[in-house]
């Protein structure tokens, strides 16, 4: 069993630059443990701590004035590395939403193995979501998984997002694809018997 | 009406899940010390074993220096990842060419290398430039650690299906442009996240034309402009390289893999869910100039305005520009440079260490550079060897170092220091890649050389 996704209402942590990789959200050099735990205190790392590990007041998660479990992000979130690690960053800092106008494909499935939900919006809600939480640090949304849907309670404005309809009922349900797959080892080994032909 | 990539899915899915992904066998799985060890924790927790241990190898190839190898690892949190790799395989009973052995190194080199990459396989491994392994006709990309552990558990996964792109490229290529010339052209004309969904076929008589190490480069680096991996259709090229090697099919075997291997191209009428097309005349040498791979310039070329980058993209431009110490409309032509790396899982093979060879023979490396040459394997290092291009290297006043990833991404000692310029013949420039502050331009073995030589970015036909 994992843990279960349904709703959530949140305030937002805004950052507001695209192509974020997957090596600003978890630096190469602390990949070398063989836990998942502990990568939140490294996430964004080289933007959120100098090179002596004092915080980078400007960074937005130094800034006392923002918080809450949702990363607005520009597009293309998540590029580059395959490292997992990134997503068990993100999870362990807290975050259990990534808002943006689209990511890049390995992170998805990994934040969705890590019951973070990556939500894709359109261009105009992503900048107007900024705006909204510009113009008020304390502006919130509402993400509904069962209805795939979010909400920016500033304006009302709503969109509906996608994801397909197994990983939904596994984040709803806290079902796990491993279980899944073991379920199916009779089809696997049926696949293998005809493969070999 | 098939397109090769649909071919090659279609005759791997176990199951279709109604409203979700398909459950896709996998052939080969490939395993190196970074991403692995939290799945193999998982089997243990849940008390499994390895499915299909025959499937799966494993390389160390990230953490590990690239001198003094046969001493144990100075930093001892690498070490101990090093040495979970080794504990985990034997334990599992997993083929390992651990550190040490004549067959380790980054594991996107020796896969091809040993035979393991084959025509039609479906290949996965913890690393997105698995891309690399779509050079035979394989359908080839990274995952995550939840996947690889599903892998392990299983011998499947669990993927959404792809959209299909094709990128053809006719044409012939102009004097002392590389294969990763044209990839960097490629993303520079598609952007980072211009391929995200899209799986790629590269076809044209250009990437015909390129060699088996050459169409490695290219697939290679389909992850760099967000596709899910790139292929090309297995040929003639394709099969010589692959008869013979270790665990390549023999006899009766390899005359009914080639038959079939003969029927993996897209038909003529297969629909595409996007076509490009590109002339190979259009390519020069390349660089980058920013911190993602798609910012990319021909050698001669100019940085863009502030005014040509769209409206959201003029902050992380700009941003970029600080990080790398250049301006808007910047020439990089004759800046100087500090390190230059060659080597990596994009160019680290022999054909790249045989151009930069013939490039600096008889020549001098400048004095204010410092150079890593990094063979992609223990094998690369014993065909430089074979081939005589440590002595032409040494003598134009180069060291060969010890297999690794090494300064790609720069998790051993090959750190470059904060605000340096490297020319680095590797996949990635973001942001402290190669070390912290560290200011990497992406370049391919010919640029990276002639930046040796003269200690600037300099464009190598004019040497």
């Amino acid at each position: 069993m994992k843990e279960k996704f349904t709703t959530l209402t949140s305030r937002c942590i805004p950052l507001q630059r695209e192509n974020v990789d997957t090596d600003q959200i978890i630096p190469a050099r602390f990949l070398k443990a063989t836990s998942k735990q502990g990568f939140g205190d490294n996430l964004f790392r080289d933007w959120r701590y100098d090179g002596n590990g004092k915080p980078i007041a400007s960074f937005v998660l130094n800034n006392p004035d923002y918080s809450g479990s949702v990363l607005v992000a520009g597009k293309n979130f998540g590029s580059g590395s395959s490292r997992e690690h990134a997503a068990w960053a993100i999870a362990g800092y807290g975050f259990k939403v990534v808002v943006s106008s689209y990511f890049a494909d390995i992170f998805k499935n990994n934040a969705l193995n890590n019951c973070v939900l990556p939500v894709v919006v359109s261009e105009k809600f992503l900048a107007s979501l900024f705006k909204s939480i510009e113009a008020d640090n304390t502006s919130t949304v509402t993400v509904d998984l069962n209805a795939q849907t979010i909400t920016n309670n500033a304006t009302g404005e709503k969109e509906s997002f996608d994801i397909n309809l197994y990983k939904k009922n596994c984040l709803l349900n806290g079902f796990d694809d491993i279980d899944f797959l073991l379920s199916k080892k009779s089809d696997i080994e049926g696949f293998e018997h005809n493969h070999s032909k | 009406m098939n397109t090769l990539f649909d071919k090659i899915w279609d005759a791997h899915v176990v199951n279709c899940i109604e409203g979700g992904p398909t459950q896709l066998y996998i052939d080969r799985h490939y395993c190196h010390e970074v991403t692995s060890p939290q799945a193999f924790n998982g089997l243990r927790e849940r008390g499994l074993k390895v499915f299909r241990p025959s499937k799966t190898f494993c390389s160390p190839d990230h953490n590990i220096p690239t001198l003094n190898q046969d001493k144990p690892i100075a930093d001892p949190v690498s070490r101990n990842q090093v040495e979970t790799l080794t504990k985990n395989a034997t334990e599992f009973g997993v083929t390992l060419f651990g550190l040490g052995h004549p067959k380790n190194g980054i594991i996107h080199v020796i896969g091809p290398e040993n035979g393991l990459t084959l025509p039609g396989y479906t290949i996965v491994c913890g690393d997105s430039h698995t891309s690399t392994h779509g050079a035979f006709g394989a359908i080839a990309f990274g995952i995550g650690t939840s996947e690889v552990e599903m892998v392990l558990a299983s011998q499947c996964i669990l993927q959404p299906k792809p959209k299909t792109m094709r990128i053809t490229i006719n044409g012939n290529l102009k004097p002392y442009v590389t294969a990763k010339d044209i990839a960097l052209y490629i993303i520079a004309m598609m952007t980072t996240g211009g391929a995200t969904g899209y799986f790629v076929e590269y076809a044209g008589d250009t990437i015909r034309s390129l060699s088996m190490e050459e169409r490695m480069t290219v697939c290679n680096l389909s992850i760099e402009m967000g596709a899910r991996g790139g292929m090309i259709a297995p040929d003639e090229t394709t099969f010589a390289y692959v008869k013979g090697r270790e665990y390549a099919p023999k006899g009766k075997d390899w005359d009914d893999a080639v038959a079939y291997w003969k029927t993996l191209k897209s038909d003529d009428d297969a629909v595409f869910d996007k076509e490009i097309t590109f002339e190979a005349t259009d390519i020069e040498p390349r660089i980058t100039y920013g911190t993602n791979p798609g910012m990319g310039i021909g050698i001669e070329e100019k940085i863009p305005s502030l005014e040509s980058i769209d409206e959201a993209g003029k902050i992380s431009f700009m941003r970029s520009l600080d990080y790398m110490g250049f301006k808007p409309e910047e020439s990089l032509l004759g800046k100087p440079i500090d390190y230059v790396f060659l080597g990596s899982c994009t160019n680290g093979r022999i054909e790249d260490f045989r151009a930069f060879a013939s490039f600096v023979k008889g020549k001098k490396k400048a004095d204010n550079v410092v150079a890593w040459l990094v063979p992609g394997s223990w094998n690369v290092d014993k065909q430089i060897r074979e081939e005589g291009l440590d002595k032409i290297l040494e003598d134009a006043g180069f060291e060969i170092r010890q297999p690794g990833c090494s300064a790609c991404l720069a998790m051993n000692e090959d750190k470059v220091p904060a605000g340096k310029y490297a020319v680095s013949t590797s996949n990635r420039n973001f942001e402290g890649r190669q070390g912290p502050g560290a200011r990497t331009i992406l370049a391919g073995p010919l640029v990276a050389a002639a930046a040796a030589i003269t200690g600037r970015i300099t464009n190598p036909s004019t040497i």
